[in-house]
């Protein structure tokens, strides 16, 4: 025994010591630029795709990614504003950009470093979320709608009121974040997505409260397998994700309501107090390379706001109607702005209050308080008995 | 009849403990991703498993940090033992029950607890949370296990053994290593061994403290399966499972090996 | 060996890296975002009281599932002989040497509407039902995860029974229930009590299986809790007061339970 443990534990300081002078090693010459980026949202070499990553470190040999994900917008907001991890590139949604710009939470970027911009489309320069274009270069752009199984959902899919219908009870998957959550249930009750209103926000939760009697679960990424497997009937989700979703299982189709719906650009910013500025424009400005552009819009399925990967894209992909929606389509969504401080933290509140909801609390406090005496009774008889 | 029924009942809860293992284990072969169908057997998910990098280092991270941390809470476990042994009552028990403390409270409490700490230090001198982090978390939770595996011991022990060593002239450094560490040496290891686990499976802990770049073992899963289904998941929980039970019966052959000699000399 | 001080490092480690980061706990829980003193945080919680007993409820249901099935389990074993005892404890183990998230993952793949034991009950033409995402899968989940940690100490406490206790109460007239109440019970009581809170603590403040399991709708404190951190609604004074309230259960809980126990709790330690 004690043989095998010295061997063991010598083997496993050999171990050690090898990690240690790896990262020396990779810590003398390199920079490592820390990406906080959505799942499944660039081209990671799966399925013969190009791996981006890897073609970044080998065209800069000097900088090494260290790439993590997220799930939501405030998750994202979370991690950061809690100071417990830091990072050099980051892609959020448009209204937390503004949120973010407004709490001096970005760095200004240097556009010589990015010369790539220039190709981005001009509607999507100078956007209402950054109306300089000092802190943000879109990465892609997309629209929200409704995903459904054409084998288990009948009629067609045109209403955000599909997804209150209590016949797909149970096979209904909703987002799990507040804000494309309250999204749809403004829209599918008249209201505007960026009400500042609390009765309407209130109404909205109301509405949120009801849907989770159909529900199946609250998703984000979870939702590739659950739709693709045909665990659920019908989701709202982003548009790019559809097509993922559909090489998987050709029954999927995809509708934009006629309530209209969310329009979402999602861009890259560099947060305060990074150490690598330079090389995180650097990455930025790769990332806009038509090629490694082109690779990524491929893989995630989201329409780019680049002019030249846009020209090399087939045709069938520009005119299938979802990634490039038509003006008409477009002219009935709304974008995303930042909330007061104070309404989003109450929607967080209310967003929460939507999820813990809907348990039967009154038999629950009954049997807890029947636990409570039940164990506080034998405790009693217990200490009784003992004392004799 | 009754055996049948008692033996009947220990096969169910066992394989209740087993058939999610086993299913992952079925599945690490099977050729298309669904989790539903099996539609052919292939290697290609474990070609792809050594390929990602991210798990690769991952499980260095999480190899480095666990053997870091259980070899300094060895340690600072066995010197605190010894120390918590002479204490008066009173400051005993006082530290006894700090020593409870990562044992009892819930691991999301200490989690965010030491984030808290981690977060306001850090700031202060502009570092960021990382690996040391993680590191002093993991020994922090680590520490207890091993002084409540080596206390037992040190009570069992004869005191006069290290006394008479020293009149027989052992200098009290020497008497320390010659008598009283071999004594209390089985508590140690079988510290060591409990620290190297949990932190080796540490996920709650490790998922507050880490910062935004040190990925270990746990924290990588967690992330893998919030996403799009991967079997390389299935694949790493069959290489571990292997591992794990190749480690346990290798242990176990030695153990009862080494008791049958003892019976021997006897 | 007189010396006391060999002890004096892991004060100081533990001091700074268990009682200060708890003392900060609880001075989040009692400040408001500018900084002052309030008791807002506190009253805020109030609204999520339902969270809380559900929670609670979950975690006693998952203990009580638990215990009953542990408890025949760890008399069995402590009844057989030597051979079968150490492979059982072997395989008991195993699993747990394995992460929990795999393991937890692998539930996942069972319960699904297609998955496998609805694709097996298809085939006896019973349901599907719906068992993923439901309070129940994630009962099942902890039921899953901790139940070594409920069979490992009760085992433990019942092979240093003696055999002949029972025997002699048999002689004595004693039926098998009321061998069960009036010697086993009591005389495993450190194992039931080490076994119920290693259970039970983690059960109330896990967050990994009500989300992998419960589907996002079935939030535990630890849900609400880790969301207040680095989840979707940041508010760490929130969150701290949660975690405290959460700790003063605990401290509650382990209170009751520990007057039951006449020792000190050495049998945490298996």
């Amino acid at each position: 025994m004690k043989k095998w443990v010295t061997i063991l534990t010598a083997v496993l300081l050999c171990f050690t010591c090898l990690q240690v002078s790896a990262l020396d090693v990779r810590a003398e010459d390199t920079v490592t630029i820390k990406v906080y980026n959505w799942g499944e949202y660039i081209s990671d070499g799966s399925d013969d795709s190009m791996d981006v990553i890897k073609e970044f470190e080998a065209q800069y040999p000097g900088i090494k990614v260290s790439y993590t994900t997220y799930a939501t917008n405030e998750e994202l907001y979370a991690k950061l504003r809690s100071g417990s991890a830091s990072y050099d590139v980051i892609v959020p949604s448009d209204y937390m950009i503004s949120r973010m710009i407004a709490e001096d939470m970005l760095e200004p970027l240097d556009f010589s470093n990015i010369p790539n911009f220039a190709d981005i489309d001009d509607t999507f320069k100078n956007p209402q979320y950054d109306p300089e274009n000092e802190y943000s270069v879109p990465y892609t752009w997309g629209t929200v709608g409704i995903i459904y199984n054409t084998t288990m959902v009948e009629g067609t899919v045109d209403s955000w009121e599909v997804l209150w219908d209590p016949q797909y009870t149970g096979q209904i998957l909703m987002f799990n974040n507040s804000r494309d959550a309250f999204g749809i249930a403004e829209k599918l009750l008249g209201f505007s997505q960026n009400t500042t209103d609390v009765k309407e926000l209130e109404q909205a939760a109301e509405k949120l409260k009801e849907q989770k009697m159909v529900l199946q679960a609250y998703v984000m990424d979870e939702i590739f397998d659950k739709m693709s497997n045909g665990e659920a009937a019908l989701a709202p989700y982003y548009a790019g994700d559809f097509f993922i979703m559909q090489e998987d299982n050709p029954d999927l189709a995809f509708a934009v309501p006629k309530e209209g719906t969310n329009l979402f650009v999602d861009a890259m910013v560099i947060p305060k107090g990074t150490e690598h500025k330079k090389e995180a424009e650097t990455f930025i400005n790769f990332m806009l390379e038509p090629d490694i552009g082109l690779a990524n819009i491929e893989f995630i399925g989201y329409s780019t706001p680049l002019k030249t990967v846009k020209s090399m894209l087939d045709e069938e992909v520009l005119n299938d109607g979802i990634s490039y929606p038509s003006q008409e389509i477009l002219d009935k969504c709304e974008s995303f702005v930042n909330l007061p401080d104070e309404l989003n933290r109450y929607m967080d509140e209310l967003w929460v209050d939507i999820r813990a909801s809907g348990s039967s609390s009154v038999i629950e406090l009954i049997f807890l308080f029947a636990v409570i005496l039940g164990l506080g009774g034998a405790l009693i008889i217990y200490l009784r008995r003992r004392n004799r | 009849m009754k055996k049948a029924v008692t033996k009947g009942y220990v096969l169910l809860i066992l394989l209740f403990l087993y058939a999610p293992i086993f299913v992952l284990i079925a599945f690490s072969f099977n050729e298309s991703k669904s989790r539903a169908n099996f539609t052919g057997f292939t290697f290609h998910w474990y070609e792809e498993l050594f390929k990602d990098n991210l798990i690769m280092t991952s499980l260095g991270n999480t190899l480095l940090i666990a053997v870091l941390a259980s070899v300094f809470a060895t340690i600072l476990g066995t010197a605190a033992a010894l120390g918590i042994k002479n204490m008066k009552k009173r400051a005993r028990s006082v530290c006894m029950n700090v020593t409870y403390m990562p044992v009892i409270n819930p691991e999301i409490v200490m989690g965010i607890s030491m984030m808290l700490l981690f977060v306001f230090i850090c700031q202060m001198f502009d570092w960021e949370l990382g690996m040391i982090t993680v590191l002093i978390a993991h020994i922090t939770f680590c520490v207890p296990y091993v002084i409540l595996n080596v206390l037992p011991k040190l009570r069992q022990m004869d005191q006069n053994t290290y006394e008479a060593a020293l009149d027989l002239g052992c200098t009290p450094f020497s008497a320390f290593f010659k008598v009283v560490i071999p004594e209390i040496l089985p508590g140690i290891m079988s510290g060591f061994l409990m620290a190297f686990t949990f932190s080796l499976d540490d996920f709650i802990i490790t998922y507050f403290t880490n910062g935004s770049s040190f990925q270990t073992l746990p924290v990588t899963i967690y992330a893998m399966t919030r996403k799009k289904v991967n079997p390389k998941i299935n694949a790493l929980s069959t290489i571990l499972f292997l591992a794990v039970l190749i480690l346990l019966i290798v242990m176990n052959v030695r153990q009862a090996r080494s008791e049958k000699n003892k019976e021997k000399q006897r | 060996m007189k010396n006391k001080l060999p002890a004096f490092p892991y004060i100081v480690w533990m001091v700074a890296f268990i009682v200060v980061p708890l003392f900060l706990v609880v001075y989040f829980a009692f400040t408001s975002e500018e900084g002052g003193f309030t008791l807002d945080n506190l009253v805020k919680i109030s609204q999520y009281t339902p969270i809380f007993v559900k929670s609670i409820n979950l975690a006693i249901i998952a203990t009580l599932i638990c215990f009953v099935l542990a408890y025949p389990i760890a008399y069995i074993l402590s009844r057989s002989t030597e051979r079968y005892q150490r492979t059982m404890i072997l395989l008991v183990m195993l699993p747990m040497w394995m992460n929990f998230l795999l393991r937890t993952y692998g539930w996942m793949t069972l319960l699904e509407n297609e998955g496998l034991i609805n694709k097996f009950l298809g085939l006896l033409h019973i349901g599907p039902f719906q068992m993923i995402n439901t309070a129940g899968a994630v009962v099942l989940g902890m039921v899953y995860n901790y139940l070594p940690f409920m069979i490992l100490p009760l085992y433990s406490v019942m092979a240093k029974i003696d055999q002949s206790m029972i025997e002699a109460a048999q002689d004595l007239g004693c039926n098998a229930v009321k061998v069960i109440i009036k010697v086993l019970m009591p005389l495993s009581l450190p194992g039931i009590i080490t076994g119920v809170t290693m259970v039970f603590v983690p059960s109330v403040s896990t967050f990994v299986i009500s989300r992998m399991l419960g589907g996002g709708q079935n939030m535990l404190i630890g849900d609400l809790i880790e969301q207040q951190f680095i989840g979707s609604t940041y508010n760490p004074y929130v969150g701290s007061a949660m975690s405290l309230i959460l700790m003063v259960i605990m401290l509650v809980i382990m209170g009751i339970m520990s007057s039951f126990d006449d020792d000190e709790m050495e049998g945490l330690v298996i």
